[in-house]
């Protein structure tokens, strides 16, 4: 059998295949598709309706509320409404109000490795994390998709990003993503499939992989890869799955590449990208000297229970500097209970921070606390283009939540590095 | 089919294809501005049957489907590339659009009178005698591209099952 990737194994499985060459365009069956109440319901049920069908199989279809929620407009209640009756009607999984997407369904259960998913969503890549190949698609070809269980797909090449040595404290996933927006830009991952790798990546938390499989979209990759190894065994196993047999998911030694990046993740600071661009990135202790009006923890990247823990430890014992409003959301109700359980929820409401609902809140630029005019934030999103989290004046730094705390405590962005206890940030 | 080329270097990214400030205009009023950031005269010069014909990355930058969509309403008969930005690519073939890819693209000149035949995955340049090839579309997408793109494939698809099932 001749080597080949994890990209175009799972792919060629999809496809009835036994391989696949890059640049082939085969039909492939999909294995779960994933909606929200955004791109979902509102916009596939009237392409649904002209083609005169129903679902092609309800059980591979999972829907999930976070853009609109809590419903604080009166368009946000409508279409929520809209998106529980669509549910009710077509009898699919619907987890409504329990947090962001990506973060949502690996937690209950749905994503195992192998597996081939799409999503209505630009970060869908995220379920990479778990060795799926998962991309994100538009309304139409999603309904196309609920129709037919099927899509077409162009076999990508791989791209390679190996980090070696391990992150030095107070660096996280966050970082080696912005790192990466500015060294490969925008389109460095030319919609092909984009494999991390490398004892770096090893040692990561799959919450902590989830960040860079999620910002494969932001590199302009179709996919972000992470074979799966005894860390995804145990996510799956604590979320109530059998762990199969996936020795075979893994890139080939010899399988052909694209290109091979190695980067050393010893040497990494912790990274800030300017306005607005993700592309803008470079280490924070270049950072022009930048006071912040708003501190921002929250979205699927950044604020999981992992990122919150880390947060906390940088904000345990500190106060939020005056005239900032820190802002988190947890990205998960999930997270927010075990985060809750274990005391970091109340660290930060000891700080001065405002706890906000478990949604995509101004990530997505939807609500009534978007940015206000001329702003300035520091967030742990993923993008900061022009206009997204509020008015075309605001201008928003991106950075990890650890970055974010410790901004928020001194008032203008900081080098978390400066906040880190003796005994470490016990990552 | 004959038309005329206008040719476009690399990197034409969606907000030359669908300019962000016409987005709220809906979708004539996009097309009318579409491509005036490289070619001030595109939108009012460009007829049914011509080719728009340019460098690598045709397409870079955001996901939206007009930036495809303007270029069909113009008439468009197809965008031909040395290379495409992936999500550009599936959003012309899902609206219709055909989209090739030419790795030589030889001596084409703007304004060249050419008959692209799909069929065949060749242009052909009339005055000077010359035939470009293009990459040839796997018969899945050559016939979602001849349906009129996705919906209108799937909408062909499903009637036929029907007629199959009723009839038999
Ligand atoms: S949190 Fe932001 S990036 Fe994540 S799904 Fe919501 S809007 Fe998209």
């Amino acid at each position: 059998m001749m080597a080949s990737t994890l990209a175009r194994k799972i792919i060629a499985r999809a496809a009835g295949r036994k391989s696949v060459t890059p640049g082939e365009v085969v039909t492939a069956k999909v294995d779960l598709a994933m909606i929200h109440d955004s791109g979902g319901p509102r916009r596939v049920e009237p392409i649904l309706n002209d083609l005169g069908v129903g679902l092609w199989d309800r059980e591979k279809v999972v829907l999930i509320s976070d853009h609109f929620v809590p419903g604080d407009t009166d368009e946000g209640a409508r279409i929520l409404e809209l998106t529980r009756q669509w549910a009710k009607n077509r009898k699919v999984a619907f987890h409504d109000g329990e947090g962001i997407c990506h973060v949502v369904l690996p937690e209950r259960g749905h994503l195992k490795p192998g597996m081939f998913v799409v999503g209505g969503d630009s970060h869908s890549p995220t379920g990479g994390a778990f060795g799926a190949y998962m991309f994100g698609i538009g309304a139409t070809e999603m309904a196309g998709v609920l129709a037919t269980g099927e899509i077409w797909i162009k076999v990508p090449g791989t791209i390679l990003i190996e980090w070696q040595n391990r992150l030095a404290d107070g660096v996280t996933a966050k970082d080696i993503m912005l790192a990466l927006c500015g060294k490969l830009g925008m389109d460095g991952g030319r919609y092909q499939a984009v494999e991390y790798t490398g004892k770096a990546i090893a040692a990561l938390s799959m919450q902590e992989r989830m960040t860079l499989s999620n910002m494969a979209a932001e590199l302009g990759a179709q996919a972000g890869l992470i074979a799966p190894d005894a860390t995804t065994a145990a996510f799956l196993r604590d979320t109530g799955q059998n762990a199969a047999d996936w020795s075979d998911l893994h890139t080939d030694s010899g399988a052909e590449l694209l290109a091979h990046h190695v980067f050393d993740a010893a040497t990494l600071s912790p990274q800030v990208a300017a306005p607005h661009s993700p592309a803008n990135s470079g280490p924070v202790e270049d950072a022009p000297e930048t006071p912040v009006d708003v501190a921002y923890i929250g979205a699927c990247t950044g604020a999981k229970y992992e990122d919150l823990r880390r947060a906390a430890a940088i904000l345990r014992g500190r106060k939020v500097a005056s005239g900032v409003d820190l802002q988190v959301a947890p990205s998960s109700r999930q997270d927010q209970d075990r985060a809750e359980a274990e005391g970091i929820m109340k660290v930060f409401e000891d700080a001065g921070a405002k706890i906000l609902p478990n949604a995509c809140g101004i990530c997505a630029g939807y609500g009534t606390n978007r940015l206000g005019e001329d702003v300035t934030c520091i967030s742990s999103t993923a993008r900061n283009f022009k206009g997204r989290m509020g008015a075309a004046s605001s201008k928003v730094w991106l950075g990890s939540p650890l970055t974010v705390a410790a901004s928020a405590v001194a008032g203008k962005i900081a080098d978390p590095r400066d906040f880190l206890s003796d005994a470490g940030e016990a990552s | 089919m004959s038309g005329r080329v206008f040719l476009f270097g690399n990197d034409i990214d969606t907000d030359q294809l669908a300019p962000g400030q016409y987005m709220k205009g809906g979708i004539d009023m996009l097309a009318a501005h579409c491509l005036e950031a490289a070619r001030p005269d595109f939108a009012s010069t460009v007829k049914p049957g011509d080719v728009v014909v340019a460098g690598t990355n045709f397409g870079v930058g955001s996901s939206r489907e007009q930036a495809a969509e303007a270029l069909k309403h113009l008439g468009v008969a197809a965008v031909i590339a040395r290379s495409f930005a992936g999500i550009f690519y599936r959003n012309a073939i899902n609206l219709g659009l055909p989209v090739l890819i030419a790795n030589d693209l030889g001596q084409v000149e703007d304004g060249d009178t050419v008959d692209l035949d799909l069929d065949a995955g060749e242009l052909r340049l009339a005055t000077k005698d010359r035939t470009i090839k293009l990459e040839p579309l796997p018969d899945n997408l050559k016939r979602m591209l001849a349906d009129g793109g996705l919906v209108p494939h799937l909408k062909k698809r499903f009637a036929e099952e029907r007629k199959r099932e009723t009839g038999q």
